[in-house]
């Protein structure tokens, strides 16, 4: 059995060379939006706040984890209507 | 960890990853990002429904206030505060992986040592992404000085203050049941991430955001170990990955390395004494619009000042009225115009300029020989042809658009005072250069006024 921190880790290498490789392909015009979009990703921490917040103990991991899962959906919401916005007005010539 | 929970993410992840390669096309982006707010979501659902969870209360709580606060932000910002905006935004995803490290070690303080290097690692990154993007934040919007803020013996404090992290984050991994640890390598982290910006002048704002964008995915990819969350590390290494990439262009674009950037406190102080030959010679807008009136091709090239006047509705007023004269209009767009990556594009975008009508560094220079007319607005530092002819200058060497190729170049400036990085231009002084002085959109809106 590999422990499970080699397979995160295996995770991990894998994703930052696909990273590079989807970012390098986005053209410069679209770099603000890129920038907001990742905003949104990294709100994926929502994720690991949730299981946090909803442990039913009423104790600091709770509490940390709930401020968490506000400030990780601020992200998450913000980063994906912003970033719906703006991509909205990118219009090619005549359309 | 319910194994349905783990299929999801699967989805998810992919769901990410498709989206940001739709993202390489203006043309199929908006629907990427659409793609990728599906993954989240599947990603939200399946953890809330899987097992580990026991109370609702205070998660639907945290999602109700980070809803309405990022809904809300969302709708109301203006596209020239979008700098700010993405700088407060890496922040609070910082500040999240912080709490997630915490709220980590709290629940489980008995774990092995490579959790607890995670849990310090999403911490001390959370840390500095949070602070030095409030800081980033603060130069931004103007509310602290946009200045680089040097003072003897700083390094040495950084350096204290490195140690101290080192030293705590050491301790704390050793004798993680001693808790007092955990809150030094808290308190250094976010006085760190303060001490790394101050030193970084407003004009290099758009790399400190890319690069802070960076950290708040890697932080996020920490947290990821620190819960053992795959769905984390895939996703805080994408966003990892895109803002050193985009830190990569800016520097790129600047002719500077991240070292020079992050430490030299550029533009601080430095004034240059070189003397440029040749006079000034200013324009009205009635004469300009005689010269723009007679040109064949056109090319634009906007920059932070452009953001500043509110000036892309008129802009592209002008732009219409030379194509309706017969003139063929592009915008140059250098790739450090502005205070973040890709800013001019989205104003002009957002001012109805079609995509395909904004060309990179790259294309417009190869053209500039054929343009009738140049209009440079509120941008300076990279349309200075010093970068190529002046090798005493600052930023000889730096990839700027070569506007002075241009058979005239208006300059629409406020006054003559020097860029943001106080470098002389010897632009203004050209022989085919002509200054049309004032607010950049009033001079816009002057020109408009003269086609009608």
């Amino acid at each position: 059995m590999i422990p499970v921190e080699v397979f995160l880790t295996f995770i991990l290498m894998l994703s930052i060379f696909l990273g590079f490789e989807l970012i390098n392909k986005v053209p410069a015009t679209l770099h603000t939006p890129l920038m907001s979009g990742a905003n949104a990703i990294s709100g994926v921490t929502v994720v690991g706040a949730i299981s946090l917040a909803g442990s039913g103990q009423q104790d600091l991991a709770n509490w940390l984890g709930a401020a968490a899962v506000a400030l990780a959906t601020i992200n998450v919401v913000g980063g994906y209507l912003v970033t719906d916005r703006m991509l909205a007005m990118f219009k090619k010539k005549g359309s | 960890m319910d194994i349905l929970t783990q299929y999801a993410y699967i989805v998810s992840a992919a769901l990410f990853i498709y989206g940001l390669k739709q993202l390489s096309s203006p043309a199929t982006a908006r629907r990427g990002n659409a793609i990728s707010s599906l993954g989240m979501l599947i990603a939200i659902v399946a953890t809330l429904v899987g097992q580990d969870i026991v109370d609702f209360q205070w998660i639907a709580i945290g999602i109700v206030i980070g809803g309405i606060i990022g809904g809300t932000a969302a709708r109301m910002v203006q596209m020239t505060k979008m700098p700010e905006m993405v700088a407060l935004f890496n922040g609070f995803g910082g500040m999240a992986s912080l709490l997630v490290g915490w709220a980590a070690f709290a629940f489980r303080p008995d774990v092995g040592t490579f959790t607890l290097v995670t849990i310090i690692l999403s911490i001390l990154i959370g840390g500095v992404t949070f602070t030095g993007s409030m800081i980033a934040y603060g130069k931004l919007s103007e509310r602290i000085s946009s200045a680089a803020l040097l003072f003897s013996g700083q390094q040495v404090v950084n350096s204290l203050i490195v140690l101290g992290i080192v030293g705590s984050s050491i301790m704390f991994c050793l004798e993680p049941s001693s808790g007092g640890w955990l809150f030094w390598v808290i308190g250094l982290s976010l006085l760190f991430g303060v001490m790394v910006v101050i030193p970084i002048g407003g004009a290099d704002m758009p790399v400190v955001i890319s690069l802070l964008n960076s950290y708040s995915g890697l932080a996020a990819c920490a947290a990821g170990f620190a819960v053992d969350n795959n769905i984390l590390i895939v996703a805080g290494a994408l966003v990892g990955a895109s803002g050193i990439i985009l830190t990569q262009v800016m520097c790129k674009a600047m002719n500077r390395s991240l070292t020079n950037v992050l430490f030299s406190g550029f533009g601080s102080g430095k004034v240059e004494t070189s003397k440029v030959e040749g006079e000034i010679k200013p324009i009205i807008a009635e004469d300009a619009f005689y010269i723009l009136e007679a040109a064949s091709t056109v090319a634009i090239v906007p920059g932070y000042g452009m953001a500043v006047a509110q000036a892309q509705h008129v802009v592209k007023e002008l732009a219409e009225l030379l194509e309706k004269n017969g003139a063929e209009v592009s915008f140059g767009i250098h790739p450090v115009a502005g205070r973040m990556p890709g800013h001019m594009n989205v104003l002009l975008a957002e001012a109805d300029v079609p995509y395909d009508q904004l060309l990179e560094m790259d294309e417009i220079n190869p053209r500039m020989e054929n343009v009738d007319v140049a209009i440079v607005i509120g941008a300076n530092d990279v349309v200075n042809p010093a970068a190529r002819e002046n090798e005493s200058s600052p930023i000889y060497g730096m990839p700027v658009i070569n506007v002075d190729h241009a058979r005239t170049v208006f300059v629409l400036k406020r006054s003559m005072a020097s860029g943001f990085a106080g470098i002389e231009n010897p632009l203004f002084y050209k022989e085919n250069t002509r200054m049309l002085f004032g607010d950049a959109k009033e001079s816009i809106a002057g020109l408009v006024r003269e086609f009608s």
